[in-house]
């Protein structure tokens, strides 16, 4: 199968790449660009470890196809960051340990940012239905849904 | 695979007549990638017409509103005034998988995909929501009950394909409703669904009724009878124990893991009830 040329933004990033039409974004972005963090955890759009922001919205990158990237926007955990200075997600994931394996983590900081974006005050409810395609098999989801809300009171206040 | 995006419809109706292998449509993937992936279905061409003109667009017409093939469920669900017409309708689009799905997948997508359990479907069929199918020979409106044939089926011939869906103009004192059985909070598949929509007069009484039933026959059911039977009351038990009855007399569904003949006969008529009483009060009736 011949590859397509596909020009895109990635984290701000004019970026290029090669890929085949059956390629899924999410093998696009850790294959051939090297981006790791998103996941596969299911490659069918049901757990969310492959969260990115498509034209800032969010997407399982495992059901968008590569090419579908074209001139469009993508956002990934790796751009979350601010250069060494942590998002106040990232940073209060670790500081009240609202991980283990680690595995559902940067789809979950993926998704909740996209929530708070649109919804700076969500209700515990509001978060949980939120998050309902972000499936994490260690946490039990309380620390993840505690530690969201206290990064979104932080983010309020700032 | 190969993956196009056609300059016009009509080059993509053309494409989509000649090939000879399988194609595909990829409006929000979130069904096409899946088979995909799992190796149900490999096409040989993919056909994504998400650039074309309208089919990103919610477009106020003739007191309705059409609904581009490519909208998410996302942004029928920010689109304050659609969702002020047709609640029933959008609520059944958001029910659609989580956020992420909600991202990307289409009503047009969910009503050519052909599963007797997709949530959009039943609310558009008592909508009377009309889809507009482009094809080698031209435009067509196909009401949107007439597009599923089956699992997995519909009616369009080889070439269509839906470039927007027309949800009409309805009076103030009119709603809907749709409402599904599954056995968690979200992310499931319907075990029975059911649509209501009302349209009543000045005094509350049911003027006109359409109520359709999903995951219980192999395509969503538009069940005449059971709108019949709402019409001229105002929600009495009567009226309430006619729908029931209609309801259950047209359920044909199968036994799977997710419920049993039974179970999916009864609990359409228990939600066909509920939603016929959400739409009532959202028509602001008072019984
Ligand atoms: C995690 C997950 C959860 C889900 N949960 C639900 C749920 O709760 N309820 C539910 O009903 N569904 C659910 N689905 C299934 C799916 O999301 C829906 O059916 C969705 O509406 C499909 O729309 P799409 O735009 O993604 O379609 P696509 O996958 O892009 O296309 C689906 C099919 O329709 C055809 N098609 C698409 N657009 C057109 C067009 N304009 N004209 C002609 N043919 C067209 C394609 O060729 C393809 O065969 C879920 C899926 C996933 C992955
Ligand atoms: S890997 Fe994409 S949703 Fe699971
Ligand atoms: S921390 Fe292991 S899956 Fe969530």
């Amino acid at each position: 199968m011949k590859t397509i040329p596909v020009e895109t933004t990635i984290n701000g990033d004019s970026a290029e790449f090669l890929c085949h039409a059956d390629e899924s974004l999410l093998d696009v972005l850790r294959d051939r660009l090297g981006l790791t963090g998103a996941k596969e955890g299911c490659g069918t759009g049901d757990c969310g470890a492959c969260s990115v922001m498509l034209n800032g919205r969010v997407v399982c990158s495992c059901l968008v196809l590569g090419v579908e990237a074209q001139g469009a926007e993508v956002e990934t955990i790796e751009g979350m960051a601010n250069g060494e200075e942590l998002h106040p997600l990232q940073r209060i994931f670790l500081e009240e340990a609202a991980l283990q394996c680690g595995v559902c983590t940067p789809g979950i900081l993926v998704a909740a940012k996209a929530l708070l974006e649109k919804n700076p005050d969500p209700t515990d409810t509001e978060l949980r239905y939120w998050l309902a395609g972000n499936l994490c098999r260690c946490t039990g989801y309380d620390k993840i849904i505690k530690a969201v809300q206290t990064a979104a009171a932080e983010m309020r206040s700032a | 695979m190969r993956y196009v995006k056609p300059q016009s419809f009509e080059a993509a109706a053309t494409l989509l007549h000649e090939e000879a292998g399988i194609a595909r449509i990829l409006a929000g993937g979130t069904d096409v990638l899946v088979q995909l992936k799992a190796e149900m279905v490999e096409p040989d061409l993919m056909v994504d017409l998400k650039h074309l003109p309208g089919m990103r667009e919610i477009v106020a017409e003739d007191g309705g509103f059409r609904v581009g093939a490519a909208v998410s469920g996302a942004e029928m669900g920010e689109h304050a005034a659609l969702k002020a017409m047709w609640p029933g309708v959008v609520e059944g689009v958001e029910l659609i998988g989580s956020s992420q799905v909600q991202s990307r997948a289409t009503m047009a997508g969910n009503l050519c995909t052909g599963s007797p359990a997709g949530d959009s479907v039943p609310a558009m069929v008592t909508a009377g929501a009309v889809a507009r199918v482009q094809g080698p020979d031209g435009v067509r409106d196909v009401p949107v009950v007439d597009i599923p044939t089956g699992p997995g089926k519909n009616s369009l011939a080889k070439g269509e394909f839906i470039t927007s869906i027309l949800l009409p103009a309805r009076p103030d004192t009119a709603s809907d409703a749709y409402l599904r059985f599954i056995p968690r909070t979200e992310m499931d598949i319907a075990v029975s669904s059911a649509a209501v929509s009302l349209e009543l007069d000045s005094d509350g009484v049911v003027t006109a009724a359409h109520v359709a039933v999903g995951a219980v026959a192999p395509t969503v059911l538009l069940v005449q009878d059971a709108g019949v039977a709402l019409v001229g009351s105002k929600l009495d038990d009567a009226a309430i124990a006619g729908l029931v009855a209609a309801v259950e007399a047209a359920c044909n569904p199968i036994t799977d893991k997710r419920g049993t003949i039974e179970f999916r006969t009864k609990t359409a008529g228990v939600l066909a009830k509920r939603a016929a009483h959400i739409a009532y009060a959202r028509a602001g009736g008072q019984a």
